[in-house]
């Protein structure tokens, strides 16, 4: 078995029983980044000597007979929006473009004290304004499966990465469908913890109540791992939960019996293309042949729930953005009047247009006499998405349905026409808004050999029904084990 | 409103959010702000009045820590990626202009 094929449970199997080295497990990554990160563009910074340095200590320790932390020795790549002390972060922006964080965010903590190898920093639209990795100011990311492709955004970067066997995992971000998109566009697992399990100390801010930290693998119980490693109370995090943290990998092989899947007939509507549609039907079919029910449901607010979206999140955006000011951190432009024109010209100079948008349109709704028919509106209906959700819950386990309304699109093709690009999230932002949990996995391939994600969402703070869901299905399928072929 | 945004609209919402635009972003914004804002007017379908905002999906109370000196960032941490710094301090442009102090 090649070690960037295997997952993490396979690696990890390899360095306890002294087949593999975590030196060995990391070269092999840093040696297929180099081969063709080129072409792919996954990563904005790869740290090789760091990461050398750490997994040689993994294995001193392993030999000495030490104790190992949960993801000791394995590769893990991380998107440049957390801050890591010892690794540039960059948020993709030319804002942030020599940007050092003198700490790490609560999940680099958490990696480092798992004894994770951290590879470098993957790439992502800026500031996660986006879905398909065409916003950063960095460099484009190519779907490993078609590098005429997105790879789907705004954790494209980290997608990506664990599609190309760079990694066999990584760390995302979902404000809107984030690691979700990306997942589906590139094959892989991701998974969007309920709003509060992981902390989001030190992740940079894009819109602060929707944002989640989470997991990205080439299998579920990497994704469960990964999720095991982060996720946990955080003081430093005023929003993160005193909520137990379960043992997601303890009952990851038992089926959960009379699995009762909810369908919302509003996922299945006008907009979903025909074999996406096909691929999740099917994968509900596997479901179901393992003696799961499928109930039909309602999520009558779902149309307005874009809407609401691109209120709320530019709203966040805006007063989180203000921060840029080219004083403490950040660009400030060599020439300028006075001050304003000082914050005027750098964030001008130093933002890209996507970002721009969505400042200004959260500036407009949070302006004097907009306030109230436009953000104040979009939280009165953010209300009635939840609403949906847990009506929804009192009769099903889990909500089953497609992650995007294609498979990974054309780069390219949503340049000049933001609006048709946010309405790709319909399927996606509705948990973001609710705060609950979903995740993709793996559940098909389009007649062009693109990849199909299954999307289930659940429960506030039932991730384990959801990575037990996702084992069941991966136990009867082989759409997990696709590796993407790159030429060389 | 929104269907008939204009460009000094879009100029002033910039200026409000402290971003100077080129031309060519004052051309393209603007419509693709203003097909933004009348789409949102799907929301108008719905009467909401008696329903509470939702602003936070986990809604908690105030939470408090105790208040304890603890370690924090050095100075030479918090200046690190200071655009301008003389060492100590933050440095920026002189925020009071000849015109405000005479007047």
């Amino acid at each position: 078995m090649s070690l960037t094929a295997a997952n993490a449970g396979q690696l990890l199997s390899l360095m306890e029983c002294g087949d593999a080295s975590a030196v060995d497990v990391t070269q092999a990554c840093l040696d297929r980044i180099a081969a063709h990160d080129d072409q792919i563009g996954a990563f904005i910074h790869v740290d090789a000597a760091h990461a050398l340095a750490q997994a040689e200590r993994v294995d001193a320790r392993r030999t000495a007979g030490a104790s190992l932390g949960s993801l000791a020795g394995l590769p893990v790549a991380v998107k440049d929006i957390l801050c890591t002390h010892d690794q540039p972060t960059t948020c993709a922006s030319r804002m942030l473009r020599d940007f050092h964080p003198p700490y790490d965010a609560d999940t680099i903590s958490r990696l480092r004290a798992a004894d994770a190898v951290i590879l470098g920093k993957t790439n992502l639209d800026e500031f996660a304004m986006g879905s398909s990795v065409e916003n950063s100011a960095m460099q484009p990311t190519r779907n490993p499966w078609d590098i005429t492709r997105t790879p789907g955004g705004s954790s494209g970067g980290s997608a990506a990465a664990v599609a190309a066997g760079m990694c066999p995992l990584a760390v995302g971000t979902d404000t809107g469908g984030s690691i979700r998109q990306p997942a589906s566009f590139c094959g892989v697992v991701g998974l969007k913890p309920t709003y509060g399990r992981v902390s989001r100390y030190g992740l940079i801010a894009y819109a602060s109540s929707l944002d989640q930290t989470g997991p990205l693998a080439n299998d579920v119980r990497g994704a469960a791992r990964l999720l095991q490693a982060i996720a946990g109370h955080d003081p430093r995090d005023a929003t993160s939960v005193q909520v137990d943290v379960p043992d997601y990998t303890a009952r990851l092989e038992t089926p959960i019996a009379d699995l009762r899947i909810g369908i919302p007939r509003e996922y299945f509507s006008e907009g979903l293309s025909d074999d996406v549609a096909e691929c999740v039907r099917e994968a509900i079919d596997v479901l179901r042949s393992l003696g799961a029910q499928t109930v039909d449901i309602s999520l009558p607010h779902l149309r307005y729930s874009v809407a609401a979206y691109y209120l709320i999140a530019p709203s966040e955006a805006s007063s989180n953005l203000a921060r840029y000011d080219g004083v403490h951190y950040g660009f400030r432009a060599d020439t300028f009047d006075d001050m304003i024109d000082m914050y005027c010209t750098g964030r001008g100079a130093a933002l890209g247009a996507e970002v721009k948008r969505r400042i200004m349109l959260g500036t407009y709704a949070l302006s004097a006499g907009y306030y109230d028919a436009y953000y104040l509106k979009a939280l009165r209906v953010r209300r009635l998405i939840r609403q949906d959700f847990d009506r929804a819950f009192e009769a099903v386990d889990v909500i089953a349905g497609p992650v995007a309304p294609t498979a990974a699109f054309k780069l390219g093709q949503f340049v000049d026409d933001p609006l048709s690009m946010y309405l790709t999230d319909i399927y996606t932002i509705g948990a973001n808004l609710a705060g609950i949990p979903g995740v993709s996995l793996p559940a098909g391939v389009t007649t062009d050999g693109l990849p199909v994600g299954l999307q289930l969402l659940a429960t506030p703070f039932a991730e384990e029904t959801l990575l037990r869901a996702g084992r069941m299905l991966e136990r009867e399928t082989t759409w997990h084990t696709r590796r993407a072929t790159l030429e060389s | 409103m929104s269907a008939r945004l204009t460009v000094q609209d879009v100029m002033k919402v910039a200026s409000l959010a402290r971003l100077r635009l080129s031309e060519d972003e004052l051309k393209s914004f603007t419509p693709q702000l203003a097909r933004v804002l009348s789409y949102v007017e799907l929301l108008d379908e719905l009467d909401v009045s008696d329903v509470a905002p939702m602003a936070h999906a986990v809604e908690q109370q105030n939470v408090l820590r105790d208040d304890v000196a603890r370690p924090s960032l050095t100075r030479a941490e918090a200046l690190q990626n200071a655009p301008k710094t003389d060492g100590r301090f933050f440095l920026v442009p002189p925020v009071l202009t000849d015109a405000m102090e005479s007047g």
